[in-house]
């Protein structure tokens, strides 16, 4: 009985400590206060300032640029990580496993040293920081990912379905697009979804290449906004939005992976 | 041989991965409509041959024509050939119509054309009504109906079957070959059937491909496999046999075992050596009587459902497998007894290894990439290439690995009634052969020695 009191305890403990911060942004953000902690009673305002213009002009464009950058570099990098997984799960056994390990360097290198290294190459070439520096910058590192997710699908598939496509008239380009590619869908969803969370939550790297012509994102916005003494009360809306959408997503991708199942 | 109706002619076929020889040169003509199918055990190359002939592998040399034309580096889409292949390879994304239009969406053909079509061949394979069933809800017989249907369809000049009854349970399997074999009949395609299963291949096919090693060792009807098979991996292969060597002393007079037999078989050197075969259902066991051609004492017997399967040893130390439907008592001495129609003679393919070597020094010669002492080297100069003799009988095999001069792995085991006749695969892909009383198991692996007296130096 103690027992279970104890470990139930244990489990509430932990989740209120792993979820609180969000909640009490949550309640936050509806009421007006400039100061997080103050309740000065419920309002919507703050939600709608965000869509207004003028003052929070930056902070939605910054959305805007989060949004733009991470979706085009997670199309990129699916199409090039499924592209990568098809060409290594037809390696030898020998060269798969090395340039699976390539493939991982990435992944555990430190963001400083991808942003370092992806700074003075972009300079070193003469690109000018900006939009195109950072989408090249995302793909770079949300690729070894999306091979990741790919993989296994390709390993678990039966090995002869593109032959069978093959050996019943489909020429190559048919066969990937009819048979190989809606076999891997699943692994290019889940890919796809990672990068775009990737690309949105990187900040180390997006600093390191995103140049000083005034472009800005979520991330480098509100490193910069803090910097400058105070977060804007409009964060806490738009951090609400944000966490309420993932969920969204996140029950929507759960879904679909127990109708798959049965 | 080129016969106006062959639909399949492939000749000098070569393949290797990397360094290894899995086809070696394949010639093998398969006529319209004819059920051919190609027999060996797992390894033996047959699974490569058939993904030569449906065009996933290019070869490393030779030719294969399909329906008159060369398609040696035809593309699989262009060849108007159709696998069903082993693991099914359903598309799991489609339900079952959409698996079996697959092939005719990609043709262009009418809608109502492919809906008729489809409903035919679910009839054909006893499938009607399954066209919107999901191919993971089906049973692994299902599943590989549907995998024919996918395939005959296309009404393809060639079907390729690469094992498709291996996955079954054996009562499943028995029926799907009668069906195969009655779509056989139906159908007028021309079978190709890749199984490493004797008696499905005796069962079904019109004639058989016996290939063992990446060489064709017997093409024949199944009759022909079985009652005279070329040599003895064929006859050990296909069905029991008893293997043992003998010599022709001349036409129609073969001596083994101790004792001497009227054959039907001519056209041996005299005193040649020979391999015989004796099929166990084709000696006659009898209490003991004047009508023995030679006597045994039963060591066991077993029941086998149908008859009764007793190992019998001679005096002279052979040993028999014989099957009867009557059974003797182990310890009971019994007559045996073998009509000259039932032994078959095999020319030997070998009577001693033979060596490529070089000499190199007064003591020493040099062969499956090994310095081995040798007593008599003739007194050759430094290098010279010699051939090097070594008898089965005379290559000793140890246990462990490093106790041989070279190590090598089993690949081979062929009782012969009172010895061993074993194929060892060196390390550097040489085969050594050896005659052994010891009993080895299939991939044991071995050490190699020879002793210097035993190795014979033959000038070139």
């Amino acid at each position: 009985m103690i027992k279970r009191i104890l470990s139930t305890s244990y489990l509430g403990i932990l989740l209120i400590m792993l979820y609180a911060p969000i909640l009490i942004i949550i309640i936050f953000s509806f009421t007006e206060a400039k100061v997080l902690g103050n309740w000065t009673g419920f309002s919507l305002k703050l939600y709608s300032s965000i869509f207004q213009g003028g003052i929070h002009h930056s902070l939605t464009s910054a959305l805007w640029n989060t949004l733009i950058i991470g979706l085009i570099a997670a199309a990129a990098s699916t199409v090039l990580g499924t592209m990568a997984a098809i060409g290594i799960y037809n390696l030898t056994p020998k060269s798969q496993k090395a340039i699976q390990m390539v493939n991982t360097i990435p992944i555990l290198n430190p963001d400083i040293i991808t942003a370092i290294s992806l700074f003075l190459l972009f300079v070193s070439l003469g690109i000018s920081q900006g939009y195109t520096t950072v989408i090249l910058a995302h793909i770079t590192f949300c690729t070894p990912y999306v091979v990741l997710s790919v993989l296994p699908r390709l390993r678990r598939m039966n090995p002869n379905l593109y032959e069978a496509a093959l050996d019943l008239g489909a020429t190559p380009f048919l066969a990937v697009r009819r048979i190989l590619l809606p076999e891997l869908k699943p692994g290019m969803i889940s890919g796809f979804i990672l990068a775009f969370t990737l690309s949105i939550d990187d900040f180390v790297v997006t600093l390191f290449t995103i140049g000083n012509e005034g472009l800005e994102t979520l991330s480098t916005y509100i490193y910069a906004d803090a910097r400058r003494g105070g977060l804007t009360p409009e964060l806490r809306p738009l951090s609400a939005i944000i966490f309420i959408s993932v969920l969204v997503l996140l029950l929507v991708i759960n879904q679909r992976a127990a109708k798959k199942k049965l | 041989m080129v016969r106006i109706s062959d639909i399949i002619t492939i000749n000098h076929l070569s393949h290797t991965f990397g360094d290894k020889t899995v086809l070696q040169d394949i010639n093998l003509s398969i006529g319209k409509g004819e059920f051919v199918t190609i027999l060996g055990p797992s390894g033996c190359g047959k699974t490569t041959l058939m993904r030569l002939i449906a065009g996933f592998l290019k070869a490393s040399e030779g030719k294969i024509s399909i329906a008159g034309q060369d398609m040696t580096t035809t593309p699989p889409h262009l060849r108007p050939v159709n696998t069903v292949f082993q693991k099914y390879a359903l598309f799991p994304h489609l339900n079952v119509f959409q698996n079996i239009a697959f092939g005719l969406n990609l043709k262009k053909l009418p809608k109502e054309e492919i809906q008729k079509k489809v409903k035919q061949v679910l009839k054909i394979v006893i499938m009607t009504d399954y066209e919107e069933r999901d191919v993971d809800s089906l049973s692994g017989g299902q599943q590989q109906r549907v995998a024919i249907a996918r395939a005959i369809i296309n009404e393809p000049e060639v079907l390729l079957l690469d094992e498709p009854l291996a996955a079954l349970d054996h009562k499943m399997r028995k029926d799907m070959q009668m069906e195969i074999k009655a779509m056989h009949k139906k159908l007028n395609i021309t079978f190709v059937y890749i199984t490493h299963d004797q008696e499905e291949a005796l069962t079904l096919s019109d004639r058989i491909v016996v290939m063992s090693q990446g060489v064709i060792q017997q093409i024949g009807t199944p009759t022909e496999i079985y009652n005279e098979p070329k040599n003895s991996f064929v006859a050990d292969f296909i069905g029991e046999s008893n293997i043992l060597n003998g010599v022709m002393i001349h036409d129609e007079l073969v001596e083994f075992a101790g004792h001497r037999f009227d054959c039907v078989d001519k056209g041996f050197a005299l005193n040649e050596p020979v391999e015989v075969v004796i099929r166990p259902e084709d000696i006659y066991i009898f209490e003991m009587s004047d009508a023995a051609h030679f006597s045994g004492q039963v060591t066991s017997s077993i029941f086998k459902g149908v008859h009764y399967e007793m190992m019998v040893t001679t005096p002279e130390g052979f040993e028999f497998m014989i099957q009867d439907y009557r059974s003797f008592e182990p310890g009971h001495t019994v007559g045996l007894r073998v009509k000259p129609f039932d032994i078959q003679v095999m020319k030997k393919e070998r009577h001693c290894n033979t060596f490529k070597g070089t000499i190199i020094d007064k003591t020493h010669v040099r062969f499956l990439g090994t310095n081995f002492e040798c007593s008599d080297t003739k007194n050759l100069a430094n290098g010279t290439t010699v051939n090097v003799k070594v008898e089965f009988r005379n290559v000793n095999l140890q246990d462990n690995q490093e106790d041989g001069m070279l190590s090598g792995v089993v690949s081979f085991i062929l009782y012969k009634g009172n010895h061993y006749h074993l194929t060892i695969l060196t390390e550097n892909n040489e085969h050594v052969f050896v005659d052994s009383n010891d009993v080895w198991d299939d991939a044991d692996c071995v050490g190699i020695s020879i002793s210097p007296k035993n190795i014979q130096i033959e000038i070139l």
